[in-house]
C-alpha cells in the first residue's frame, strides 16, 4: 500500500505539472462538446436546388415557391433545360434537379394527374437521401392540397388517405443535440481513458524511467494500479466538466440519476483503462501506441451506434459493436440521460463492461513484464 | 576482501541465433570496486541486465547478493541499485520529489528518507536546488544526483552502466569521489564504462571481446601480463581481436 502512496503521487506531481495534460482535461472537452454537436447535425439544410420549369403556369410557380419556403432547400438556379441543370450538378453547384414538364398546369386540371421529375446528386449519399425524401414529402402536401382544392365538398372523397401523426417518445422535440452530446461526451472519456494512460507509460519507456522502475522491487500490479487510478480519476473529472457544459449549453439534465451516469462510467473507465495499459504493454514509442489507439478509435466510433445506427448494419458488424465497450457506453449514456433509465434496467451493460474490464486488465497485468 | 557477492558461472545469453554473452565466469568480492570494460557490442548491458534480473539467462548459473538470477530477481532487486546509460530520474520532478520516490518504492520510512534526503543534498552540496525540477540541472549534476538515488537505499550492490558518458572530466572526478566513497561504506561498485583513465580507478577489471570474458585482473596485473603502458593499450590490444561489431 505504502508503495501505492509513492506511484501515486508521483503521477498526480507529473500530472499537475504538465500543462499539455491539463489542456487536454479542460479544454479538449470544451472544444468537442461545445463546436461539436453543432456541426454533428442530421437535419439537412441547405440543400441545393435547381429547378427546371418548363410549364412557367401558376401552379408550377406555387410548387416552386412551396420547396423554398420549406427551408430546407436554396434555390440555386432556374434553369432553361435538364442539360444547363445537369452542368450544375457536376460543377458541385446543385444536389438536385427538380423538372417540371411543360403540360404540368394543364395535365393537372384536366387528367387529374401529373408528373415531375427528381434527379438527385448521390456522391453524398445522406444528403441525396434526405433530400430526395424531403422534396418527395413537400410534393406530396403539394399534391394534397391541389386535390382539396378541386373536390366538391359533397362529392365523395375519391381516395381514401391515411394521415400519420407522430409522438416521439423520450425526445420530444427531436433534438439531435439530446441525441449527441452524451454521445460525443463517451467519445470524449473514451479517447482520455486510453490515449492518455497509454502515452504516459509509454513515454516512460522512451526515456528509460520504466527500466529504473523494473529494476526495483516495486509489483507490477502495484505499477499498474499506480498508472490506473489518476487516470481514473481524470476520466471522472472530465465526465464531470462534461456533464456540467451539457447542462450549461444545451440545457441537457439527464432524465436519470447523475449516480447511475457515475456508476457505470467508473466501470467502464476501468475497462478502457485496461486496454490502454495493454496497447502501452505491446508497444515501445510513442508513434506507435498513437497509431495503434487510433486505428481503435475510429473502429469503435464508427462502429458504436454513435453516428449510424446498429440496427442498420449488416450482422457481422453488429457481432463487432456487442465487442466494443464504446457500444454500452453510448447505449447507456443515452438511456439515462433521455429515458430515465435505471441502476438495474443498465445492469446486462455494466455487466459486459465490467467482464471486459477485468479481462483486459488482467492481460496488461500478465503481459506487462519486469524483465525479458 | 571477503565473500563473493556476485559470482557468474557460464551465464550465457542467446538471442535467436547471436550470442550476446558467452559463457561469462567471474567472481565479485565485497565492497569491491569492479570495472566492467569491452567494446560496444561486446554484450556488458546485457550481461549487466541479467545480474540486476531485468533478463533472464539463457543458461549458466550467477547469483548476486546470495541470490539466484533465475528464480529470486524480486530478492535480487531489494539488495541492489542501479544506474542504466539513459538518465533515469524523473525530470519533471523535483530533485527532492526523485528522492523521496525512490527512497518509497524501496520501502523506506519517511524519517529514513528525510535524514538520508538532507544528507545527499549535503554532499553533493545541492541545498538550494532541492525544490528545482531535475530538467533544469546540468548534466554533471544530474549524473551524481542519479549516482545517490540509485544508492539510496543503501544496496550492497550497485550496477552503473556508463555512467560518466558525455560529462566533463572535472564531473568525472567528483563522480569517481562519490563512487570511492560509496565503496567504502562498503557498497560493492559494478561499473561499466568506455573511459580508460576509469578503468585505473578500479580494484579488478574484466575485459570482454565478442561475448566472452578475454582479461580479468587487477589494473596493474593487466599491465604487466599485455606489456602495456596503460589500461588503454591493454584494452585496444584485446579490442582488436573482436570479430563482431556494432
Amino acid at each position: 500500500m505504502r508503495t501505492l502512496k509513492f506511484l501515486l503521487q508521483k503521477e498526480f506531481r507529473q500530472i499537475f505539472r504538465d500543462p499539455s495534460i491539463l489542456r487536454i482535461i479542460f479544454i479538449m472537452p470544451m472544444m468537442q462538446l461545445i463546436l461539436l454537436p453543432q456541426a454533428a447535425d442530421y437535419e439537412m439544410k441547405n440543400i441545393q436546388l435547381t429547378v427546371v420549369d418548363h410549364d412557367h403556369s401558376s401552379y408550377s410557380q406555387q410548387l416552386t415557391s412551396k420547396i423554398t419556403a420549406s427551408g430546407y432547400f436554396k434555390l440555386t438556379d432556374y434553369s432553361a433545360s435538364y442539360k444547363s441543370a445537369i452542368e450544375d450538378i457536376e460543377r458541385e453547384k446543385s444536389d438536385l434537379i427538380l423538372t417540371i414538364p411543360a403540360r404540368f398546369e394543364k395535365d393537372l386540371v384536366k387528367e387529374n394527374e401529373s408528373k415531375v421529375f427528381m434527379a438527385v446528386n448521390a456522391i453524398n449519399g445522406v444528403k441525396a437521401n434526405l433530400g430526395g425524401a424531403y422534396l418527395g414529402m413537400i410534393i406530396q402536401d403539394y399534391n394534397r392540397e391541389v386535390r382539396l382544392k378541386w373536390i366538391q365538398f359533397p362529392r365523395l372523397n375519391p381516395e381514401p388517405t391515411i394521415d400519420i401523426t407522430y409522438s416521439n417518445w423520450f425526445n420530444p422535440l427531436m433534438n439531435y443535440k439530446f441525441f449527441m452530446v452524451p454521445g460525443i461526451l463517451v467519445v470524449l472519456i473514451t479517447m482520455v481513458g486510453s490515449f492518455l494512460a497509454t502515452l504516459n507509460i509509454v513515454k516512460e519507456k522512451e526515456i528509460g524511467t520504466i527500466e529504473q522502475i523494473n529494476v526495483t522491487p516495486i509489483k507490477r500490479h502495484h505499477f499498474i494500479l499506480g498508472k490506473l487510478i489518476p487516470f481514473w480519476i481524470l476520466g471522472m473529472v472530465i465526465l464531470t466538466i462534461g456533464l456540467s457544459i451539457a447542462r450549461l449549453f444545451y440545457g441537457i439534465l439527464p432524465a436519470g440519476h447523475f449516480y447511475t451516469i457515475y456508476a457505470f462510467a467508473a466501470i467502464y473507465l476501468f475497462s478502457i483503462l485496461g486496454l490502454g495499459l495493454l496497447i502501452s504493454n505491446y508497444t515501445s514509442n510513442q508513434q506507435q501506441a498513437m497509431l495503434i489507439s487510433f486505428f481503435l478509435m475510429m473502429i469503435f466510433i464508427l462502429l458504436s451506434g454513435l453516428y449510424t445506427s446498429i440496427d442498420s448494419m449488416p450482422e457481422w458488424a453488429k457481432i463487432l459493436t456487442r465487442l466494443n465497450p464504446v457500444t454500452y457506453f453510448v447505449e447507456v449514456m443515452r438511456m439515462v440521460v433521455l429515458k430515465g433509465s435505471t441502476l438495474r434496467d443498465i445492469l446486462p451493460q455494466t455487466l459486459t463492461v465490467l467482464c471486459f474490464g477485468m479481462v483486459l486488465n488482467c492481460w496488461a497485468v500478465l503481459s506487462y513484464h519486469k524483465r525479458s | 576482501m571477503s565473500e563473493s557477492v556476485i559470482i557468474t558461472n557460464e551465464l550465457t545469453k542467446r538471442f535467436s541465433n547471436f550470442t550476446a554473452v558467452d559463457a561469462i565466469s567471474f567472481e565479485v568480492k565485497k565492497g569491491e570496486i569492479f570495472g566492467f570494460l569491452g567494446a560496444n557490442g561486446a554484450g556488458k548491458t546485457t550481461a549487466m541486465r541479467m545480474l540486476c534480473g531485468l533478463s533472464i539467462p539463457t543458461s549458466g548459473r550467477a547469483s548476486v547478493a546470495g541470490f539466484d538470477v533465475y528464480k529470486q530477481t524480486e530478492d535480487i532487486k531489494r539488495s541492489i541499485g542501479y544506474m542504466s546509460q539513459k538518465f533515469s530520474l524523473y525530470e519533471d520532478l523535483t530533485v527532492k520529489e526523485n528522492m523521496q520516490f525512490y527512497g518509497g518504492i524501496y520501502g523506506m520510512s519517511n524519517k529514513a528518507i528525510k535524514q538520508k534526503t538532507d544528507y545527499v543534498l549535503n554532499t553533493l552540496h545541492l541545498e538550494n536546488e532541492a525544490k528545482k525540477l531535475v530538467r533544469s540541472l546540468p548534466l554533471g549534476w544530474k549524473q551524481k544526483l542519479a549516482f545517490s538515488v540509485a544508492i539510496f537505499h543503501e544496496p550492497s550492490i550497485v550496477f552503473l552502466d556508463e555512467p560518466t558518458g558525455g560529462v566533463d572530466p572535472v564531473t568525472r572526478r567528483e563522480f569517481w569521489n562519490l563512487i570511492y566513497e560509496a565503496a567504502e561504506n562498503g557498497i560493492t561498485i559494478f561499473v561499466t564504462t568506455h573511459y580508460m583513465d576509469e578503468a585505473e580507478y578500479c580494484n579488478r577489471v574484466s575485459i570482454m571481446v565478442d561475448g566472452k570474458i578475454e582479461a580479468l585482473d587487477s589494473p596493474t596485473r593487466l599491465k604487466q601480463i599485455f606489456e602495456a603502458e596503460s589500461m588503454g593499450e591493454v584494452f585496444l590490444k584485446l579490442a582488436r581481436k573482436a570479430v563482431r561489431s556494432e
